[in-house]
């Protein structure tokens, strides 16, 4: 059973974002749960550069394991602001601490979508698919 | 509707990530997919292959209906010895590849991949009619468990009175391993020295056990399908539904030299594979190493500047290269020319040809 933080926030692409209630720039990551799910990440890239501004929903970037590929996509809008090189350089760092070392980038929000789920309803979610 | 092995509880007490293959539940990692990989290559992994099928084919003229049925040469094997084979249509397309066995004067083994045993079991059952032989499937009463990796003959030879010794690579000898009944055969899909044990389904949860305690000091561990892909793809080995398939012929995908025209008589798909021969092959199987880090994966396109010249058929990342292997079919001219690239999600990105197998090990 994979962990699932209380105080982060979560999207239907297995994404989390930290950060939300603090102020204006978010931590975004995948989640233990898809982490688990793709196996062995091996590459990470996001391809947005820090300084760009991405759209809620936009594909920003992929994580590639040893059985798939999946993108990622921005949870927030706004402005990229930081890109996690450990985790490119070191994309283990995805299986190993996925809410912690292994965030991926930073967002100074400036769009907010509805959608984004709680901890409780992430974990909804989760338990539905597996 | 699902089929599991004899093994599923095993496998769901280990934590295993299960999959469907083939119709089966099966083990696709039991934690990190590339620790199972690499301890394989340097320990030894435990694998459950009991998705595979066995057919048996007996009778006094059971070689004479094998080489009717098949592209080999299974009559002149000599008993306790296997054969790398492949049974093809009529056009010469691959229906499947196989591992046959003879197990003694009169009795072969025929192990089938879990997607195609039926219809193979079929095929052989009609191919040897006329023939003293019978055919029987037997895939449902057999397990299949295998032992691959440089320490898997140590492990082994902890747990049975066969000479390992004496067993050489393709052959196999019936023997008692821990206690069970099981035909010990020195094959795999790996790439590395290894064991396949074939055992009644009610011998394989103790067998599995005994496996894996005795070999857990030197490292073994029980590997997913997940690690046994990544270990064949780096071993060059075909996998059928991605290099083979009944579209292709042996020698389009290379192995031309598992067809025995010089075998006496007659066999399915002769005369469409002496024209095979003949005509020879506009595309052919290569190797490909990326240069980046992004995989090419199964069904991505290879091309020349902007041109489709070819496709992936199977990739990933190599754990003992580094670097994204793949296998492709790719059009002659092309790799003539050079400078090729996989169209990756819209990204032309370039890999170099290499010869198969990417991975060797040392002897």
């Amino acid at each position: 059973m994979s962990t699932i933080p209380d105080d982060l926030s979560y999207t239907k692409e297995h994404e989390w974002v930290a950060g939300l209630e603090d102020g204006r720039t978010v931590t975004v990551g995948i989640t233990a749960y898809a982490a688990e799910q793709l196996g062995d990440v091996v590459y990470v890239e996001v391809h947005s550069e820090v300084g760009a501004t991405v759209a809620a929903g936009d594909a920003v970037g992929e994580v590639e394991s040893t059985k798939s590929v999946s993108d990622i996509f921005a949870p927030v809008g706004g402005e990229v602001v930081e890109i996690n090189t450990a985790v490119v350089d070191n994309p283990s760092l995805v299986n190993s601490d996925p809410y912690g070392e292994g965030w991926l980038f930073r967002v100074r929000v400036e769009e907010e979508p509805d959608d984004l789920l709680s901890a409780a309803e992430y974990t909804a979610l989760t338990s539905g698919e597996s | 509707m699902s089929r599991s092995t004899p093994l599923r509880g095993v496998h769901e007490s280990l934590g295993a990530t299960l999959t469907d293959f083939a119709g089966w539940q099966m083990p696709l990692r039991y934690g990190s997919e590339s620790a199972e990989h690499n301890a394989v290559r340097t320990a030894a992994g435990l694998f459950d292959l009991s998705h595979m099928g066995e057919i048996f084919v007996v009778g006094a003229q059971a070689g004479e209906a094998l080489d009717h049925a098949l592209v080999g040469h299974l009559s002149v094997l000599a008993p306790g010895r296997a054969r790398y084979t492949m049974i093809v249509n009529e056009t010469g397309g691959i229906l499947d590849d196989l591992i046959v066995y003879r197990l003694d004067e009169d009795q072969y083994m025929v192990v089938a991949n879990a997607s195609n045993y039926a219809l193979v079991a079929r095929e052989l059952a009609d191919r040897a009619r006329g023939y003293d032989a019978r055919v029987t499937d037997r895939s449902d009463e057999y397990a299949l468990v295998a032992v691959q990796g440089p320490r898997g003959a140590a492990i082994l030879a902890a747990l049975t009175d066969a000479d390992l010794d004496d067993l050489k690579y393709y052959a196999i000898v019936p023997g008692v391993v821990a206690g069970t009944p099981a035909l010990i055969a020195r094959t795999g899909y790996t790439g590395e020295d290894g064991f396949e044990l074939f055992v009644l389904n009610e011998h394989a949860v103790p067998l599995w056990n005994a496996l894996a305690e005795a070999g857990g000091d030197a490292g073994l561990v029980p590997a997913g399908l997940s690690a046994r892909d990544t270990l064949r793809l780096e071993a060059g080995m075909p996998l059928y539904g991605n290099e083979l398939s009944a579209a292709i012929t042996p020698f389009d995908a290379g192995l031309g030299r598992v067809v025995r025209f010089d075998k006496p008589g007659d066999f399915v798909g002769k005369a469409a594979l002496e024209r095979a021969a003949e005509n020879g092959t506009k595309r052919r199987l290569v190797g490909l190493v990326a240069r980046g880090r992004r995989v090419p994966r199964h069904g991505y396109s290879v091309t020349r500047e902007g041109a489709v010249v070819g496709e992936v058929t199977s990739g990933a990342p190599s754990q003992s290269l580094g670097r994204p292997i793949a296998m492709a079919y790719v059009d002659e001219a092309a790799l003539e020319k050079g400078g090729l690239a996989v169209d990756i999600r819209g990204s032309q990105e370039p890999v170099d040809v290499v010869d198969l197998p990417f991975y060797r090990r040392s002897k």
